[in-house]
This record gives C-alpha cells, structure tokens and sequence, in this order.
C-alpha cells in the first residue's frame, strides 16, 4: 500500500467524521441542555437533504439548497419544538424515546407522501466536481475537502459561539442547572428552542452535504443517527468537543478498519474467509470502541462525571 | 406492543378488500414504507392491475417496513385469521429466508415475485415454491458472461456482506473468464464508498462489477463517476431501474447491466403492460412492477385451469401455466424443475431518450438461462 493510499484514506475517515460531528453536535447539544433525547434527530437529516434536492431541482444552483438545508430544517424543528417537544421535557426518558420515535414515522410518512417512494436527485455542482492534487502526489476529491472545511469551520463557530457569548453561557449555566437559570430570570423556553433549531439545522447541512454524494431517499437518517448516538456516548453526554473528539475517532476508525481488517486477515487465514471475518468485524469496529471506552470511562471521554 | 399495534394500524389503512366470491384469497406482504418503499409499491401495484378484472381473487396486503420479525408476523396472521391461498410480495431474500419455509409448510402456496436465494432453490426447495423472477445468481451471472465478451480481463468486485451479496459475486465469478483483482464486502446499508473507490483507482483493474441494491447502489455510482475513476461498470438492473436512474443522474449514463425485463422488448403482452401500467399508475413500470405483473398473470391463468381447492391440481396448474395462457412481458418463460424461471437473460445500456435516462436492450446475454441448483433440489 502506498503512502498516497494511506493518506487519502485518512482523509476520507475525517470527512466522515466531520459529517457524524454535524450530526451528533446538535444531539449532544439537545441532549445536554434539554435533558430530551431525540430519536428524530435522523428526520432532519432526511428533511435537510430533501430540502435541498427540492431548491436544487427548482432554482438550479446548488448555494441555494445548501441555505434551504439550513433553514427548512430550523423551522420544522421550531414548530416541531412548539408544538410537541416542550411538552416531553419534564416526562421521564422513555415517554420521549416513545414520542420521538412516532416523530420518525411521521416525519418519514409524509416525506414519502410527499415527494414519493423512489430517492431523489441531488448532485454536487460541477465547480466541484474531480479531483485536487495535494502536496505530495495525493489526489483527493474537492467536495469531500470542501466538507471537510466546512465542518472545521462549524466547530470553530460552535466554540466561539459555546465560549465566548451570551447565548453560549446560557447554554453551559443549562446544562450545569436547569432549576438556577429559570430562577436567574432567562427566557428558558426561547433558549430551548434556539438550541433546538440549530440542532435540526446543523442536522439538515449534514443532509444536504452528504445527500449530494449518496442518495436522498426516505430514511437515510436512521442509519446516521445511531452513529451519531455512538460519538456522544464515546464523547461524552453533552459535550461539543467529546462529539467533536468522538466523531473524528469513529470516522477514522471505521474508514481505517475496513481498509486494513482484510488486509490484515489474510495474512493468517484464506482470503474469502478473511474478506468476510474483516469486512464484518470492520462493521462493528465503532460498537466495539464504544464498549471499550464505556469500560474505562463510563461517563465518555469528556463527560461530567 | 407498540410496534404490533403500529403496523396494525398500517396493516388496517393498506388492506384493500374485493367484495366478490372468496374464491382465491392472496396475502401481499411486501416493503411499503421507509427505505426501499419503492419496490414494494411497484411490486403491489403491478400485481393489482394483472388481476383487476379477475373479480375472484381477493388482496390482503400488509407492510413488512424491510423487518424480518414483522414480515413472520404479518404471515402468521394472513394465514390464520385472514385464510389465504396464496402468499407472495417479499422483496428481500432475508424476509423470503425468514417467512418462506413456514408458509410453504404449512400448506400454502408462495409465490415470489423478486427474491430467490440460493437455499430456496437447492437444499430447501419446496413443491408450493414458486420463484416467477430469478433465482439470485441470475442477472449476475450474465453480467460476468457479458463482461468476458466485452474482453475484460480483471475485474474488481464488490457487493454487501449479506447472503444476496455473496450470491452476487458468486454467480459474476462463475460466467466471468478473466481473474479477480480484488473481492471487497461492504456493510449492508453502507453509504459512503470513498474508501473502496480509493482502493479501486489504486489498483490495476480493467473493469468493475458491483452489486449495491437500492440507495447502496445510487450512492456508489455518484460517488464513482466524481471521483472520475476512468474504468467501465457493469452491474446488475436493480441499480438502474426506472425509479433509480433519475436519482443517479448523468453518472449512469453508459453503463451496461443485466436484466431479464426491459421496457422495449418487443412482444404484445409487454407493450399492454408498459402502457396499462403507465396509464393506470402516471409513471414508467419498472422491473419489480413487471414481476409483479407476472405474478398476478400466472395465479389468473392457474384459477382457469384449476380450483385452488385442489392443490396438486392447482400446483400443477402453476407449473404448466406457461403453455396453458400465461404469456410473460418477458417473452419466452417456462418453470424449472425446481419451480424457478428458465428464461433470457439481457444486456441493456443506459441512455438519454427525450431528456429522460432509460435502459435500451443492446443484446440477448444469456440465453434459455435456468439456474445453478436445479439438481440440488429434491422435491
């Protein structure tokens, strides 16, 4: 295996794991300040990426559905918000898992009513299209270093906006005490739902960003929303750099795993019984960090303990 | 208990009643919401407009949402409160895997209008199993014929980690001539295929074959074709159907795929199809919808010749029903000996037709085709 390979590899598992940060930030975010667990985190996912197709196959220009990705989704997740969510926060865990599930349903029926059964189109526009030459003879795709930027930016952003303002503040002082903040005279249920929206909105970029690589359809959240589960759990409940730490190190992980694990079994075994010990235990290669990291540190990497 | 009722309740709003005669009752258990919906749409419908002037066949449809536990549920409770005949509908062979065998033995009559796994047709045929599209290895196995005629040498091969997958690249490996660069398993559901393409461009194939059912399948084309690698794909039809092609766009455009129904193959049965179904339903058939179609033909051509209160002599009837008045949209069709298609099998390109990506037959791959385990059957 060249060194070119291997770096482009590496590069590939931290697009992926920029990607499941989007995703898992808006989770944890939710999770840590509203105490809620949200199992239809995936359907803005879903709405993000059929909000762009719909933008893209209307106006032509991908910018556009890029910005419909953000606000569709934030707008739901505000009415959504309104609506049903602010009615589950003092219910105990199980209630939400129940009413976030019957979110999913719901959210997966009507797009399907909607837009119909069969996936949609959604393609990267053709500035970025191709390749980029990298120093040191490496090819690497752009949209997928395009994501990647992106993504570092939004973690920036996150850190700056967690940090440095007043909204941030009142994020951390929630997550610490919810009882004390309402008592300090905060608009708790506004600050819950901007938290939420941005949630939803992050969420739907990550849609949009990845529904232009891989196919918009019906349900394409769910199978992201439980790694997105996995890089919180590792990361830590509520902690934006445990999901950023915890996304990068599946990403890496799990492109890494199913490069080497065959590679690796074939050297001790025949090759198709090595093709398919490797290419399964790569699959579980994500499930089996989180069982090691739950071991040694139950609360995650960055979690409250 | 949430789950029963929720697919209760979704059983309630599909179930479409016939009020006629209780002659044949048929349980359609097929994927009707969330991902692959589509197929099962397409496979419900093409069914109901074989047999809507056949007011003696009653449907009760149900939704198996993909899930192996829901679809045995679903045929416990057609079978025993609902009395059908007949079951067919299943999309995914680890459904068929998991409801077939039941059905089949207590009694019942299963036909399949998609999945055919490899079991089902070797160690564990049944005398009530029916297979009306083709077993697994079929269009696969054209696909490796027609990629030594193209003069390939060295293919890289690549499908899911599922039985359908190794079935896949099993039949593709038994027609190919050339050697195997490389033979990589994916995880089923798998979207991101980065890591494979850049293993791929990597390596020293002149041809690559895949097996990627559903978004799989869209996703790994997009991604294939940005990443520019310059090698021909082939692959098998599921990935070009009619309502995949508009979601892959341009990048499909060339490719050659196997497939044993086309929308241009020239016979009457398959232009009244193409055009029924078009008017009936506003969108173009695709190959699950004529699987369907076929379906529903051959129950209404057995109805003609036997009484379902006779099983050997309704069996029998199935079995003959190609030279009884059953006439395939696929042309020439007959049963195997173990109850699956002997059939042709095509090449088909995918080109633009008036701004609209379609498949054109280029030529006829395998001909007469039966299948791989017709002696491992002992029926």
């Amino acid at each position: 295996m060249s060194l070119q390979l291997f770096i482009e590899q590496l590069l590939n598992g931290i697009q992926f794991g920029f990607m499941l940060f989007l995703m898992s930030a808006g989770l944890t975010l939710i999770f840590g300040v509203m105490g809620l667990i949200n199992l239809a985190h995936g359907s803005f996912f879903m709405i993000g990426a059929f909000s762009a197709s719909f933008v893209a196959g209307l106006t032509g220009n991908f910018f556009l559905a890029i910005l419909a990705s953000l606000i569709f989704p934030a707008l739901i997740g505000i009415m959504v918000e309104f609506s049903i969510i602010r009615k589950l926060y003092e219910r105990d865990h199980l209630d939400q898992v129940l009413a976030t599930f019957a979110l999913i349903l719901i959210f997966s029926e009507a797009t399907r009513y909607i837009f119909g059964a069969f996936p949609l189109f959604l393609d990267i526009p053709n500035i970025l299209q191709g390749n980029i030459l990298l120093p040191g003879e490496i090819v690497y795709s752009k949209y997928r270093l395009i994501i990647i930027i992106i993504g570092l930016f939004i973690a920036l952003g996150l850190y700056f906006l967690i940090n440095r303002t007043l909204l941030g503040i009142q994020i951390k002082a929630g997550q610490n005490d919810r009882q004390m903040i309402r008592v300090l005279g905060i608009n708790i249920s506004r600050l819950y739902t901007i938290v939420f929206a941005m949630g939803a909105a992050l969420a739907g970029l990550a849609g949009a960003l990845i529904g232009a690589i891989q196919s918009v359809e019906v349900g394409m959240g769910e199978p992201v929303l439980i790694l997105a589960f996995v890089v919180i759990v590792i990361g830590g409940i509520g902690s934006i750099k445990g999901a950023l730490i915890g996304a990068l190190l599946i990403g890496v992980l799990d492109t890494m795993a199913r490069l080497f694990l065959p590679i690796f079994f074939e050297l001790i075994m025949e090759t198709s019984q090595a093709l398919s010990l490797g290419s399964s235990l790569a699959s579980m290669s994500a499930y089996l960090l989180m069982a090691l990291v739950l071991i040694f540190r139950p609360t995650g990497l960055f979690g409250k303990k | 208990m949430f789950k029963k009722s929720i697919s209760t309740f979704i059983l309630f709003l599909l179930t479409i009643s016939y009020a006629y005669g209780d002659k044949v009752k048929v349980g359609m258990i097929t994927t009707l919401s969330g991902g692959g919906s589509g197929l099962g749409i397409d496979i419900r419908d093409g069914f109901a407009l074989a047999v809507k002037d056949e007011p003696n066949i009653e449907i009760i449809s149900g939704d198996d949402q993909r899930k192996p536990d829901i679809a045995v549920q679903l045929a416990d409770k057609m079978i025993q409160s609902d009395k059908v005949d007949i079951i067919t509908g299943i999309v995914w062979s680890n459904l068929a895997m998991a409801v077939v065998p039941a059905v089949v033995n207590q009694g019942k009559f299963y036909l399949s209008p998609n999945a055919g796994p490899s079991l089902l047709a070797g160690k564990k045929c049944h005398k009530n199993y029916f297979n009306i599209a083709w077993q697994n290895d079929n269009l696969h196995e054209a696909a490796g014929g027609y990629a030594s005629s193209a003069g390939f040498k060295n293919s890289f091969i690549i499908a899911p980690n599922y039985p359908a997958g190794k079935d896949a690249l099993t039949g593709y490996k038994r027609y190919f001539k050339g050697s195997i660069e490389n033979e990589v398993y994916t995880k089923l559901g798998q979207t991101d295929y980065a890591a494979e393409i850049a293993k791929i461009r990597a390596s020293n194939a002149d041809s690559v074959y895949f097996f990627l059912p559903g978004g799989m399948g869209i996703a790994f084309i997009k991604q294939f074709s940005q990443a520019q690698v310059d090698l021909p794909l082939v692959g098998p039809a599921f990935s070009f159907d009619q309502g995949i092609l508009k979601a892959v766009g341009n990048a499909a455009l060339g490719v050659k795929n196997t497939s044993q129904w086309s929308k241009d193959i020239e016979n009457a049965e398959n232009k009244k199809f193409v055009e029924d179904f078009q008017s009936a339903y506003g969108r173009l058939p695709s190959l699950y919808a004529s699987q369907g179609y076929d379906t529903g033909k051959i129950i209404v051509s057995a109805m003609a010749n036997a009484s379902i209160k006779d099983m050997d002599a309704f069996r029998e009837a199935l079995k003959n029903a190609p030279s009884q008045g059953f006439k395939s949209t696929r042309g020439k069709f007959s049963f195997s000996s173990n109850h699956h298609p002997i059939q042709d099998i095509y090449v088909r390109e995918v080109v633009e037709e008036n701004g609209t990506l379609t498949n054109k037959l280029i030529s006829s791959g395998l001909v007469d085709h039966s299948n791989f385990y017709v002696d491992q059957c002992k029926m």
